[in-house]
């Protein structure tokens, strides 16, 4: 067990450092803006006076390395700082919507993820017939829609030729909580049919890479039933590839409901990056960048120590 | 002979087909067999002889891109060509059983050894769980794996390669088949390993009195498993005879012709005599390590020139890292390669482009040794245009010349990619590249061991051949005892990364040796049918445990 | 019941039996199933929901005709050892060829097929289609079949360019590591795996908030954002290539890393980077049309499907189709990449699969 000890710490260290580096990303990126952050404000406009007040304001004058710091000491305390639009402060202003986010992306993942790993695993076993091209057609289509076409399609479908649904996920806080999967349906719907679709490619082909090894031919030989030979011999082996397929994907969604949230005027955080980059609000940008990067670094994660964890080579050393 | 019993497989003029671009072709053309209650028939031929597929047609089963398209396979009055795939299924496993080839690979890694033994009982509802794994550690006992109570409760990669060629021995026994297929369990295996699982296979198939078809390309492993034996060629039967009057007297050329092959032997030259002659190639004291681990110790030979010294030696016993300390892709750790006498830059990075001519190397798989996408011409003749600034016609003749030096026809092959190739002829060309710088020494490192054995004979005259012609020195390293014995001049012998024996062939073969020299050598199958027994009871029973452990 | 219902079922029905009759077992698995399908939709929907159906399936059935011919075009026009391979192509694939074909004719002769100018105000806003407009116009009163025909110019163009940078940086970054090894390996692996560790569009959205939205910018920022994608993959796979003994070989002769590469290791690895490229298209067009859409990619009057689709995406509340022209536009495209892309890794997987 030691080993898988020090493999995974070493991945989480792995995550911690690439998440430092990515905060240094960020911050430094906003450094490379020509001029600086008041002027951009500002506007040309600007008296050099109102520049240098809001310079002075913003601690503009002190050394970058220590405002990282700082910034970053903030970070993790949950402070990012203010809007330099609204003055609002940013935490306050990210907190509720990341919590939208979040349950939309569960909401869609919850659908999407046992959908796509049954489908694969069936399409796997049915592969090379007329239903396996089909599906291949089909998903593959999916795949390749962006993600406001498939919305727009089903809200004109199902929203405003046959009212099944509401077109805008508008949210109160006194709904109940059927009323809330209602009014979400159609944006989770969206990531779930992007997503299943890829998810159940790649499961269909891990389980088919796997069919081509000795181990399951020796099953087949052995007179085990096809569909024992997929769930006992190949799906256990299989995990590794489909736990990151399912983490690539869960990341995926992550980021696909920017575009879903805009489609359907959620109130999520993905919205309100989209307006902060317009507005040039940057506390908010960097906010949201940053925490779209450390759910995606998670999840990865947490990907890599699942495979770590369901590789029987490592969990039985010798 | 086999007395005469009740007829348990009988196949008549079956015929499989394999797909192969978007055609089907015809791969076995009719084959007839006949197989008796506890008899044990060996399939032999070379790669492409479909004795695989054959083997696995008799279970009722084709490999995906494969289907039995003709004739009839009747187990025990059973017909297998017409049965549903449902019935088929519940036959594999039960009444029938498979032991493949690379064991590591055919156990799932992700079960144990004792539950995936366990899997055909308990589906077929022979035995409970309990029952079937006490039956299972009782085989493991007979097969004498070491500690037999515990070995099944391990995964497979937590157990050595020839203990899990046994322990799939034992889950082919689980429901005590009729009639097992063993197909070339111990091709992978090194020779002192690989008689233990011969041993304990033969054992076992003889205790429970089961059938069995044995395939492997080995006559000498052959002769010790098969009542009888039949012999194939693309997928067509040469002959069929018991097994002492097939090695006695064969009735057919193509048959003699394998039984002949180990013929091939010249005469050992001896080192220069005078004191001041310099060896081409002399590797002193070398200590190597692939990271922290050491794999060389205190290597040191020479290699004289127009002489072969042969490096012998199992897997892993540092013979391939010895070659590659000489080339210069792995600086040894510890003492130094001369060349003439001058001692050569650790890294090949750093030598002088005459230093890299002067050594050149020959692969075992000529298929990853030659860029598919390299015409012939281009191949042999970047050496030639590299070292020797050979340009236009004067490169062409030169590259003709070469063709014409490996017995190829240069107006066939100029302008052939390597795919198109047969592996003899692949190998030919590696050989014509090596000679294209025009070096002094050649490291040929397995050359013949993923060829047939008629076709790696051919190799083996062509390269005494060269010798004479161009008084090459080759270091040629193999596992195969038999190469050594018709073409070496010097051996060494290797262990575990150290140097245990070295000196003139004849001396090597004759008695007395070094231990290890002499398990290496009493290890190699002979053609003689009563071999392995007589070594048995040389050796001792209790010894063939530990037998690979010396 | 009217006769198109009856007619429609008796069809599939038909059909069925006769699928039934030839032994075509997965031939009728499909009618029938699509006929039981049928039932449940003609009770839910009605007759409309059945001559839907009726459209998808002739729609499909042209496709597949027209992929067809198209096919069989190519095979006769291309030269021998080419002409094998696309015998080989499915439907799907051909399909795809023949979309991609189109496309291509789209945006090169723009100027010559558009009726109007993209930037040309010819009527009303949101003005219905006519004689003169084949789908009506926009919000500003341009004709939105002209705007279709040079976004073709505009995006798919942008899109090109930007995957092609990312590509030849990528693929040789991933060349020299492989080859080079050490350092410099583990280097860009490293650099690979943090930036592919920050969501592409949200990097892209980082970027674009600091530099504006200039064309300039979105190519730089997409080939920064793909590139160490190409990367891994020409790692990986000129990695598989680099182990062979073939290279040991050059290597001992003393070649240099460019012959090493140029001679050894490319015409080895081509069919999979080919393959990748149309891949890394799909990635950046999606990701380019995603910009757009929110209004950070090519701003107007430009013409750009993308951000078409945002401008008119008042008129989905009024059951109109319009918008979702250009936001299919762009999903053709890449379902047509995606068939191509498909078949090529199937043949380059070497038919291990059968």
């Amino acid at each position: 067990m030691g080993d898988i000890l020090q493999l995974v710490l070493k991945r989480l260290g792995l995550g911690v450092v690439t998440l430092l580096v990515i905060s240094i990303l960020i911050f430094f990126a906003v450094e490379l803006l020509p001029g600086d952050i008041a002027q951009a404000v500002l506007g040309q406009a600007a008296t050099p006076e109102t520049v240098a007040a809001l310079r002075e304001k913003m601690g503009l004058d002190q050394p970058a390395i220590l405002r990282y710091f700082q910034w970053l000491g903030g970070a993790l305390t949950g402070d990012f700082g203010v809007s330099l639009i609204s003055g609002e402060r940013v935490t306050e202003a990210i907190s509720g919507r990341f919590i939208n986010t979040l349950f939309l992306a569960c909401y869609a993942a919850v659908i999407a993820v046992p959908i796509s790993i049954i489908l694969g695993v069936i399409v796997a076993l049915l592969r090379n017939t007329l239903f396996d091209r089909v599906a291949n057609v089909v998903t593959l289509t999916s795949i390749s829609s962006p993600e406001f076409f498939l919305g727009y399609i089903l809200i004109l479908y199902l929203a405003v030729k046959t009212n099944y649904f509401p077109a805008i996920a508008s949210l109160s806080t006194d709904m109940s909580f059927g009323e809330l999967l209602h009014r979400t349906f159609l944006p989770a719907l969206t990531l779930v049919l992007v997503v299943t679709a890829h998810m159940m490619r790649m499961t269909r082909a891990a389980i088919i890479n796997l069919l081509a090894s000795p181990y399951i031919e020796m099953a087949r030989l052995k007179g085990v039933p096809p569909w024992k030979v997929i769930v006992k011999h190949a799906l256990p082996n299989a995990w590794a590839p489909i736990i990151n397929v399912v983490a690539l994907n869960l990341a995926y969604l992550i980021t696909g409901v920017v575009l879903v949230e805009v489609v359907f005027v959620y109130p999520g955080i993905g919205q309100l990056l989209v307006d902060a980059v317009s507005k040039r609000d940057f506390p908010i940008v960097q906010a949201c960048c940053l925490i779209f990067a450390a759910t995606f670094i998670l999840l990865n994660l947490a990907a890599d120590v699942g495979s770590i964890l369901t590789n029987p080579r490592l969990r039985h050393p010798k | 002979m086999v007395p005469k019993k009740d007829v348990l497989l009988q196949i008549k003029d079956l015929r499989i087909e394999g797909y192969s671009d978007e055609n089907w072709i015809e791969i076995v053309h009719g084959v007839d067999l006949t197989l008796h209650k506890g008899e044990v028939l060996g399939l032999i031929g070379e790669s492409g002889a479909g004795k695989s597929t054959i083997g696995l047609a008799a279970m009722g089963f084709a490999r995906d891109g494969c289907r039995i398209s003709g004739g009839s396979i009747e187990f025990d009055g059973m017909e297998l060509t017409t049965t549903p795939e449902s019935d088929l299924r519940a036959l594999r496993g039960s009444r029938i059983a498979y032991v493949a080839q690379s064991a590591a690979a055919s156990f799932n890694p992700a079960h144990r050894i004792i539950d995936q033994h366990t899997e055909a009982p308990i589906q077929y509802r022979i035995q409970k769980r309990v029952e079937a794994q006490e039956d299972a550690m009782e085989l493991y006992h007979r097969l004498r794996l070491p500690n037999p109570d515990e070995i099944g409760f391990r995964y497979p990669h937590q157990v050595s390669g020839g203990q899990l060629q046994r322990a799939m021995t034992a889950m082919a026994m689980a429901c005590r088949p009729d009639l097992i297929i063993f197909d070339e369990p111990t091709t992978a295996l090194d020779v002192t390993t690989q008689i233990e699982v011969l041993a304990a296979i033969r054992d076992i198939v003889d205790q429970f009195n089961t059938a069995a078809i044995y395939i492997t390309h080995d006559l000498a492993v052959v002769a010790q498993m098969a009542d009888t034996i039949k012999v194939l060629l693309k997928g067509e039967e040469v002959e069929e005879a018991p097994t002492e009057q097939m090695l006695d007297a064969p009735s057919e050329d193509y048959t003699k012709s394998l039984w002949a092959v180990r013929s091939f032997k010249r005469p050992q030259k001896e080192r220069p005599a005078a004191a001041d002659a310099v060896p081409i190639v002399s590797v002193k004291n070398v200590d190597a390590a692939y990271g922290k681990i050491q794999v060389l110790d205190d290597v040191s030979f020479d290699i004289y020139a127009g002489m072969t010294v042969a490096v012998v030696g199992e897997s892993g016993s540092g013979k391939s890292t010895t070659a590659r300390c000489i080339t210069g892709l792995l600086p040894p750790t510890k003492g130094e390669i001369l060349f003439n006498g001058e001692a050569l830059p650790p890294r090949y990075q750093d030598r002088s482009k005459d230093q890299l001519r002067q050594a050149q190397m020959i692969y075992q798989m000529a298929d990853t040794a030659l860029n598919p996408k390299i015409r012939i011409s281009e191949i042999i003749g970047r050496p030639a245009q590299f070292y020797g600034g050979l340009r236009g016609a004067e490169l062409k003749n030169r590259v003709d010349e070469l063709l014409d030096l490996i017995e190829l026809d240069p107006a066939k092959f100029y302008n052939r990619f390597p795919p198109e190739l047969s592996g003899g002829q692949k190998q030919r060309i590696g050989i014509a590249r090596a000679l294209a710088a025009e070096p002094t020494f050649i490291i040929c490192d397995e050359v013949t061991s993923a060829l047939d054995q008629l076709v790696a004979e051919g190799i083996l005259k062509l390269l005494d051949k060269l010798q004479q012609d161009l008084n090459l020195a080759y270091m040629f390293i193999t596992h195969d005892l038999a190469t050594v014995r018709s073409i070496a001049d010097e051996v060494v012998v290797m262990q575990r990364g150290k140097v245990v024996e070295q000196g003139p062939k004849e001396k090597m073969f004759t008695p007395p040796h070094h231990p290890y020299t002499d398990l290496l050598l009493s290890s190699v199958p002979e053609m003689d049918p009563n071999w392995l027994t007589t070594l048995l009871e040389e050796r001792g029973t209790d010894s063939i445990g530990e037998a690979a452990n010396v | 019941m009217n006769s198109f219902v009856i007619g429609y079922y008796a069809l599939l029905i038909g059909a069925s039996c006769l699928a039934a009759y030839f032994k075509q077992r997965q031939i009728f698995l499909l009618i029938f199933s699509l006929t039981l399908v049928s039932f449940v939709t003609g009770i839910v929907g009605g007759a409309p929901a059945l001559r839907s159906i009726t459209i998808a399936a002739g729609l499909l059935a042209l496709a597949a005709g027209v992929s067809y011919a198209f096919r069989e075009f190519l095979i006769i026009i291309a030269p021998d050892g080419v002409a094998k391979e696309l015998r080989t192509a499915p439907l799907t694939a051909a399909f795809g060829m023949f979309v991609i074909f189109t496309y291509a004719i789209a945006g090169i002769f723009a100027p010559v097929i558009a009726p109007f100018g993209e930037a040309e105000v010819i009527s009303s806003a949101f003005a219905p289609a006519d004689e003169n407009m084949l789908l009506g116009a926009d919000q500003l009163g341009r004709d939105m079949f002209s705007r279709i025909i040079y976004g073709a110019r505009n995006t798919v163009g942008l899109a090109l360019v930007a995957t092609s940078l990312a590509f030849i940086a990528g693929a040789l970054a991933g060349l020299l590591a492989a080859t080079k090894g050490g350092w410099f390996d583990q280097f860009m692996g490293r650099l690979a795996d943090v930036i592919m560790s920050i969501p592409s569009l949200i990097f892209a959205l980082l970027i674009l908030s600091i530099f504006g939205t200039s064309l300039f910018v979105i190519v730089i920022v997409v080939a920064l954002i793909y590139s160490p994608r190409v990367f891994r993959l020409t790692r990986a796979v000129a990695g598989n290539v680099v182990v062979m003994d073939y290279i040991e070989a050059a290597k001992l002769r003393g070649e240099g890393t460019w012959y090493l590469i140029r001679k050894e290791i490319l015409p080895n690895s081509t069919a999979p980077l080919v393959a990748e490229f149309g891949l890394e298209f799909c990635f950046v067009f999606l990701l380019i049309a995603g910009l757009s859409f929110l209004g950070l990619g090519i701003q107007p009057p430009t013409a750009d499907w993308g951000s078409m689709v945002r401008e008119n995406a008042t008129l989905i509340s009024f059951g109109e189709l319009t918008p979702l022209i250009p936001a299919a536009a762009i999903a053709l495209l890449t379902v047509a990449v995606n068939f191509v892309v498909d078949w090529m890794l199937f043949r380059s997987s070497g038919l291990k699969e059968v």
